[in-house]
Order: C-alpha cells, then sequence, then structure tokens
C-alpha cells in the first residue's frame, strides 16, 4: 500500500479517495475528522465505504464495530446499514472493526449520567446528544451496558445512507443519468430503464466523488429488515463447528500455552522450579509472567501437565482469608467515610422514619464468576517486530495499548484482530489475558502461540461480581410505602479495572463509582421520603463487570425490599408498585407482565409467584416467576417478562437475549457463589460452580414494548429482576424470606 | 497415532496418553471440538466414536476405539445433519461456543430415542452446559429434528 496509503488517509479528511484501488467514504458529521481505520488495511480492489461499509468486487462487508459474544449485535448492526443501503442480509459478510476511535461507543457515556432513564428534561437530552465527544477522545470502543444498538442505531444507518447517495452519485457520473432519477436495490443502483449496476461494480468509481452529507434516515414506516426478525449471521458457522473464536486460530508452527498464577489473589510469584517440567517431552519453555508463568508446549493439554509438575513458591499478601471476613468487610463500610454517592434522597427520611414501625432487612449476595464457557485466551505472533494478536475482546483500543505496555512496544507496533467471543458477560472486557499473552509473545519471539487459562485457572482467579450487602430501612402508612432509606456496599468495579489496566482512561479516585449505585438511585418510584446511598468498601477480591453490574445486585435488595414492604402494608405488589410509578413505559411492562402470568390468579397448588421490576440500562423490565414444591425440592416452573426497547429491531433476537438473561440471573440466584478458605478461592470448575443446567430452565414468556423514547439494547435488563423475582415467589409458596443468595444455600431446589 | 476422523485415516503426531480434545483440536487442527472444563462437566468436547456421543476429554489418543465424527464431518452447510438444519431453523445458537458439543448430543440422544419427551431431553442434554442458557430453544429445535427425521 505504501504512499498510496498514506496519501488515501490524509485525503479522506474532507472526502472520498481511491485508495489502491479502493474506496472510502467519509460520514459528514460530528465524526468526520476521525480517521476511517480501514483505510490502511484495505486490499488490492477493495473499497471502504465509511468505517462500516467496505467494498470490493468479491462482495460488501459490514464492519460491526462490537464484539459479538452472543447478543446477536453483528447482526443487528448490520441490519441497520443494510436497511439504508439497499443491501440483503443474506449478500453481505460481517467483520469485527480494527481497534480505532472512529469505532467508539457514546453510549456507554450515557450509561454514566446522573439522570434517570426516566428523566427526559432538556439537561439529560442535552447531555445523551453530547454523549460522543467524551466517547472519541477516550476511544471508547467498548462492547457494554447494552449500549450498542443506541449507539449504533444512528450512525449505522447513516454509514449505510451515505454510501448508498455516493453510489447513485457514481452511477450518475457514469451514465450521465440525473442522481434524482437513479434508485437503489438489493446491492445495486437501478437506471429509470432498469438496468443495474451492482454496487460491487462502482466501487472504484465512487471512491473518486466526495461523499454527500447524511440525508435523512428512512422512517419506520418504511422498513423492510429492521423491525422484523433476523437469521443472525453467524448461526450457520455456529451450528456447523466453522465459527472461530480465540480458540481456534491457528498458525503454521503454533505451539500452546497454559497459565497458572498465584492462587492467592493480588500475590506475585515468588520462586519456582520449572526443572521437572521443562524435561517433559513435548515441553518447549516456561515463562515468568510476575504473578506465575505460562508453560508452553506442543499441546494445551502438554502444557497444563507441565505446570502440574512446576514448583510454586507464591506469595500470600494476606487479604481477608475466608468469605465470612470479606463479608464483615462489607458490614462495616456503611460509613460517612465510605459514601461514594448518594444520588437521591427526597423529602425527609430521618423525620419520616422516626417514630414510625420500620421494617428493615439486610441482604447478602456472593461473588459471582463470568464462567464463559470459552476460557479466557489469546493467540499471539511477534513477526519481525510487530505483534500480531487475535482474541475475543470486549474493548480492542484498550486492548492493544495493554499488549503493547506488557509487550515493551508502541501501540502502532501491535496488530489486534478481534474474534468471536465465546461468551464475554463482562469478563472479556478485562485485559489480563491480553497482557498475559502479549508477554508471553515477547519472550519467545517469531514463535505463533495460543494461550489458553486452563478452566481451573480461569475460575478461581476472578476478576468477579463484587460480594455486597444491602440494607434498608422502610416505613408504611395507610398501605402505601411513606419512607425508604436503602443503603448498598461493595468493592469499587472502576477503581479495579483502573488498576488492572482495562479502563480507556484512568478513572479519578474522586468521582463516584456509578455501578454501586446502579438501579438503586434511579428507579421510577415516587416514594415521598426517599433516600439511595452507595457505599465503597475496601478491595477485596478483584471486582468487575458482570451481566447488568451493579444492577445484578441492587435490583435484588431493592425488588426484596418492595416485596417486603407489601407483605407488611397488606397490598399486592403488582398494584402498591404501579401506585407508585408515574412513568408510563415502566407501568406498561409491569401490567404487561401480570396479564402475561395472569397475576391474581391462584397459581395451582404447591406453587406460587414472585414480581419484581428493574430499570437498567434504560429498559424498564417486569419479571414474574412461579416455583413449584416437589418431592425433590423447589422447581422453577415459569417465568413471564416484559421489557420496553423503546425499538425493536429484531424480536427474536430479543426474545432470545431476554431468555438468556433471565436465566443467568436465576442460575446465580439458585446456585452460584464463589467462597474463600484460607486466602484462595473454592471454587475450580464447573462441578462446584454450577451455572444453570437445562433441568433447571423454566418455560419463560417473553413480550416487547415500544412506548419508551429511546431505544434501548437488551444483553443486560433480563438478568437484574430475575433474583428477586424467584426469591418473592419462593417466600410466597414457603413464608421463608431468604435475604442472602444464593437460594440453594437455605433451601433445596432439584 | 493413526484415526480414522470424519471418514478419512488422520495421523496424530501427539503422546497416546494426550486426551482425544487435545489431539484433534491442537494436533490435527479440528477445531469445531471446543474445551469448556476438561472434566466431562461441560459437554463442549462431545465427539461420536462409532456414533455414539462421548466427551472427548477423557478419552485418551490411544484408547480411541473407533471412527470419529466431529461437527465438521456430521454436516457441512451444503448437507446438514437434520439436528443442524433443526438448529439453525430455531436460530439457536448465542455465542455458540456449547453448540457443537449440544448438537452432537442431541444427535446422539435422537439415534436412541427418536421421539424424546422434553423429560427425556432434559435427561440427556442436562451434561451440556450453555452459559447463555439457550435451553428452551436446544428443546425446541431437537423436538423439531426429531419429527424431520421421523418423517423421514
Amino acid at each position: 500500500m505504501g504512499t498510496v496509503g498514506k496519501i488515501a488517509r490524509r485525503t479522506f479528511l474532507v472526502g472520498s479517495v481511491a485508495i489502491a484501488g479502493g474506496v472510502v467514504f467519509g460520514i459528514r458529521s460530528y465524526n468526520a475528522r476521525l480517521e476511517n481505520p480501514l483505510t490502511a488495511r484495505l486490499g488490492q480492489g477493495e473499497a471502504a465505504l465509511t468505517p462500516y461499509v467496505k467494498i470490493s468486487a468479491d462482495g460488501i462487508t459490514i464492519i460491526t464495530p462490537r464484539a459479538e459474544m452472543g447478543q446477536g449485535i453483528h447482526t443487528t448492526l448490520a441490519a441497520m446499514v443494510a436497511e439504508e443501503l439497499d443491501v440483503e442480509l443474506a449478500d453481505i459478510r460481517t467483520e469485527h472493526g480494527p481497534p480505532s476511535s472512529a469505532y467508539y461507543n457514546g453510549g456507554v457515556v450515557e450509561e454514566g449520567y446522573p439522570f434517570p432513564a426516566t428523566d427526559m428534561g432538556v439537561v439529560a437530552e442535552f447531555a445523551r446528544a453530547q454523549r460522543d465527544i467524551p466517547a472519541v477522545f477516550l476511544s471508547y470502543q467498548i462492547t457494554g451496558g447494552s449500549t450498542s444498538t443506541h449507539d449504533g442505531y444512528e450512525k449505522m444507518r447513516a454509514a449505510g445512507a451515505v454510501a448508498r447517495e455516493t453510489l447513485k452519485l457514481a452511477g450518475s457520473a457514469r451514465t450521465g443519468i440525473p442522481v434524482s432519477s437513479l434508485t437503489t436495490k438489493a446491492g445495486s443502483v437501478i437506471l429509470p430503464d432498469g438496468q443495474k449496476i451492482p454496487y460491487t461494480d462502482l466501487a472504484m468509481e465512487a471512491a473518486a466523488i466526495d461523499p454527500p452529507p447524511t440525508p435523512a434516515l428512512r422512517p419506520k414506516e418504511q422498513w423492510r429488515i429492521l423491525g422484523n426478525s433476523q437469521d443472525r449471521l453467524d448461526v450457520v458457522d455456529k451450528s456447523t463447528g466453522a465459527a472461530i473464536y480465540a480458540s481456534d486460530v491457528r498458525l503454521p508452527g503454533m505451539r500452546f500455552g497454559a497459565v497458572r498464577r498465584n492462587p492467592y489473589v493480588r500475590g506475585i510469584l515468588l520462586s519456582f522450579d520449572a526443572t521437572e517440567a521443562l524435561s517433559m517431552p513435548g515441553v518447549d519453555a516456561v515463562v515468568d509472567i510476575g504473578n506465575g508463568v505460562v508453560a508452553v508446549a506442543e499441546s494445551t493439554w502438554a502444557a497444563m501437565q507441565a505446570l502440574d509438575a512446576i514448583k510454586f513458591d507464591w506469595e500470600n499478601p494476606g487479604l481477608p482469608t475466608d468469605t465470612k471476613s470479606h463479608s464483615d468487610v462489607l458490614a462495616q463500610a456503611f460509613t460517612q467515610d465510605n459514601l461514594d454517592s448518594r444520588q437521591r434522597d427526597d423529602g425527609d427520611v430521618d423525620a419520616a422514619l422516626s417514630g414510625a414501625d420500620i421494617i428493615e432487612a439486610e441482604y447478602r449476595v456472593p461473588y459471582l464468576a463470568h464462567a464463559t464457557l470459552e476460557p479466557m485466551n489469546a493467540a499471539t505472533w511477534l513477526d519481525k517486530g510487530t505483534l500480531r494478536i487475535w482474541t475475543g475482546t470486549q474493548g480492542p483500543t484498550v486492548a492493544r495499548r495493554e499488549a503493547a505496555k506488557a509487550a515493551g512496544l508502541e501501540e502502532d507496533q501491535v496488530e489486534l484482530t478481534t474474534t468471536l467471543l465465546g461468551g464475554g458477560f463482562g469478563r472479556r472486557g478485562e485485559m489480563d489475558f491480553v497482557q498475559i499473552a502479549a508477554k508471553v509473545a515477547v519472550a519467545l519471539p517469531d514463535l505463533p502461540l495460543l494461550v489458553t487459562y486452563p478452566r481451573e485457572e480461569d475460575m478461581s482467579r476472578g476478576p468477579y461480581r463484587p460480594a455486597s450487602i444491602g440494607r434498608f430501612r422502610a416505613a408504611v402508612i395507610d398501605g402505601q410505602v411513606s419512607a425508604v432509606d436503602i443503603a448498598s456496599a461493595s468493592p469499587s468495579i472502576f477503581r479495579g479495572i483502573t488498576e488492572r489496566g482495562g479502563s480507556p482512561a484512568p478513572i479519578p479516585g474522586f468521582l463516584p463509582d456509578f455501578t454501586i449505585s446502579q438501579a438503586l438511585w434511579d428507579q421510577p418510584y415516587s416514594i415521598k421520603n426517599y433516600r439511595t446511598s452507595a457505599y465503597r468498601s475496601p478491595d477485596l477480591l478483584p471486582a468487575s463487570f458482570w451481566r447488568s453490574v451493579g444492577a445484578s445486585q441492587n435490583a435484588f435488595f431493592h425488588e426484596c425490599m418492595m416485596d417486603e414492604v407489601a407483605v407488611a402494608a397488606g397490598r399486592d405488589p403488582v398494584e402498591m408498585r404501579l401506585d407508585l410509578i408515574t412513568d408510563t413505559p415502566s407501568r406498561k411492562v409491569l401490567e404487561a407482565v401480570a396479564e402475561m402470568s395472569d397475576w391474581g390468579s391462584a397459581p395451582g397448588p404447591n406453587r406460587a409467584r414472585g414480581v419484581a421490576f428493574s430499570l437498567c440500562f434504560g429498559a424498564p423490565t417486569a419479571q414474574v416467576v412461579e416455583v413449584a414444591q416437589t418431592p425433590n425440592g423447589l422447581k422453577v416452573t415459569q417465568a413471564w417478562i416484559a421489557v420496553d426497547v423503546g425499538t425493536a429491531l429484531d424480536p427474536r433476537n430479543i426474545d432470545a437475549q431476554l431468555i438468556s438473561g433471565v436465566n443467568f440471573g436465576l442460575g446465580a440466584a439458585i446456585g452460584e457463589k464463589i467462597t474463600i478458605t484460607d486466602g484462595i478461592v473454592d471454587q475450580s470448575n464447573y462441578h462446584d460452580y454450577t451455572p444453570m443446567r437445562m433441568y433447571q430452565a423454566p418455560t419463560i414468556t417473553t413480550r416487547i414494548l415500544e412506548n419508551a423514547p429511546h431505544i434501548r439494547g437488551i444483553g443486560e435488563p433480563g438478568t437484574p429482576a430475575a433474583a428477586p423475582a424467584l426469591t418473592n415467589a419462593v417466600f410466597a409458596l414457603t413464608g421463608q424470606r431468604i435475604r442472602t443468595l444464593p437460594l440453594g444455600d437455605t433451601v433445596q431446589f432439584i | 497415532m493413526d484415526l480414522l476422523i470424519n471418514g478419512e485415516t488422520k495421523t496424530v503426531a501427539l503422546p497416546d496418553e494426550t486426551p482425544l480434545l487435545w489431539a484433534l483440536r491442537d494436533g490435527l487442527n479440528i477445531t469445531g471440538v471446543k474445551y469448556g472444563c476438561g472434566i466431562a462437566q461441560c459437554g463442549a468436547c462431545t465427539v461420536h466414536i462409532d456414533g455414539e456421543a462421548v466427551r472427548s476429554c477423557q478419552i485418551a489418543l490411544g484408547d480411541v476405539w473407533g471412527a470419529v465424527t466431529t461437527i465438521e464431518g456430521l454436516g457441512q452447510p451444503d448437507a446438514l445433519h437434520a439436528v443442524q438444519q433443526a438448529w439453525i431453523e430455531h436460530q439457536v445458537a448465542q455465542c455458540g461456543y456449547c453448540q457443537s458439543g449440544q448438537i452432537m448430543q442431541a444427535v446422539d440422544l435422537l439415534n436412541v430415542n427418536p421421539t424424546p419427551t422434553d423429560d427425556d431431553i432434559d435427561d440427556v442434554m442436562s451434561g451440556n452446559l450453555c452459559r447463555c442458557a439457550t435451553y428452551p430453544r436446544i428443546r425446541a429445535a431437537i423436538h423439531t429434528a426429531a419429527a424431520k427425521i421421523q418423517a423421514g
């Protein structure tokens, strides 16, 4: 590419240009100044129409800048582009974007705003409109927070529209027919006489044309693709073994690494003796990574065997040594000094609670593992000074930075390719596996490597969803809640991710960590005296983003509280909530789930139902869960969930994500926990850390509503209300109010 | 060590005690079969030996007693197995990492029990973990595949 590529990249800033027989189209908007990261990578005869559309004679590729970790986002993002570009989804390919600030995610910025999602006021809406600015400067190329759909909704459609209009201009230039007489359909520009010029034919000419400003996007009523269920673009590959995850990257001469780090989390490796390991057949090397080693061998299994033959001297940094002492630290965190934020303090809570009959309780949740089925891994090849790295990451720009740092290279010496992710749930927003793989790559130059965490390593070293404690005091007057004082305490995920190198920019410690208070402070209940407090405990086990993040514990605390209050007030928990909620989309999901579950009817012998509501990631959700008493223990028989996503782009995929999210929450509530003994995590594999299995999976009925003003993502909103709905159902069935998760520690489930 | 895999004889240059899983993945670059746990708890490594579903992480290369079939050998996009067709029809896969194992287990289930009930499906498939919890669609896809196979 050489000189041509360099010129092209500069020229792109003012328009579009041919690059080695290719073309790039800019979007004339706020982000027009962003360099198109595709131009430097184009092959002969390829054209990049906007950072999201690449065309060559062989076909059309849509760049999907978010990680495909199962949530179906590649299909939805491609559908946004295809809708405006006038191509069929079956006729295009998708690719993860390379690391680039051009692929910023404005949605994650919005999630940290101090406005509840129900606030449609001028200030909140202005702030939302400006969200992209910090996202660009911070290179926020992140997949998380259920933001990909609302981040991409405008810009992916705009990318398709600009590319379409430029292709029409190229068609006009070729034929002399005015552009107003040209139309587009199924990947071609259509001339008035019906003749077709395929886009793939026009790409090179389009390269010479300055792209027009973004045209008006098509209204919903004209959509052909969006709003309709699509076949996932990856479904055939994923049903035939052809899908490529980081685990499946193979290069000539590749060797295989297995990781072992200090089982005392945060401890370093003092010394080790690998004499025996290095004498084993097929073992190449044992690389010191500071807090552990990577054994490299002819197969991953041989590397794992080598790890078992190494004598380690681990440092024990002396953190609290067992589960109870971790809980004690959390229990002591509810002090003024540890107050991280108090984002809601309506009325006079202290006055309203004094002298009233108080309902109060404490709830506890354990550490949880992500336990993605694909353990953490990365493939590397230090190829003549360029570190090539293939991994499943939720943050490619940060991953490139961290790989460079760990390898002692400049960022432009690192070329990172994002593969499919065998599950993410937040775990692949962490950078440990990238840092480790990069260190091993520079220790063994020129050798293609695949470094894998054995499951035991993946399970027992964290980071985890933080353990947390919630406390509330509430008062009831005349059958309605009159005062609520609710608080949550946990270690700071932000502090942890900054320390571990996973953040796009260092997050100053004086800023509140909104994940501690997420889905606690911003719930749409109009309670006269209402205070929510978030306390930041000292660091314990490394704390990380876990599907639905702070909402995963705070919805449990808040919605179990609402159930306790309803019981104390003698109220139906659905009716009581409806009395307190004025936000229409929130009311509608509650009404919908009540109707779907026939709430109010008797659930049948030995059965009971519980309800919970949660507004998280902007999407109000309501769930009803039914449990049955069976001779072998409790069984979750059915669940109903209603959610409002504003605009539903792919209903069948939303259904899939809701079911996945509900089961993720139910499985954790029934039986998942990470515990500690003598400073070491007890769980090591799927026999003692037990995600939901098929026999536990209930029938789930979903309903998607579209009353909310903004479009919302759906990867996480299904999870938070599952645990409280189940816990409230168990109370309704057994009369036992369980306040510690997992429930399976207290009652027997089948 | 020679193995018959997906109808072809392959030579694996790894020690006999290497689990079949790693012989396939790292020795032969057959990567549709996945590592999830290494202790027969997740089912991601499920393949067939002489048509029977086995956990390939538990079988040493030297002990392989018959012809091995992996997801790649079960069916390709232009000639899909009925179970794969049903998986696509129901859009089962999310992250997809476990699905090769799920499909290989489901094929074995239908070979043994061509008309399974939900309980039969739960019994056999509960050894295969899906962290995305696609279980309802797996159940539905197995019923669809069963009907399709019955109809011939």
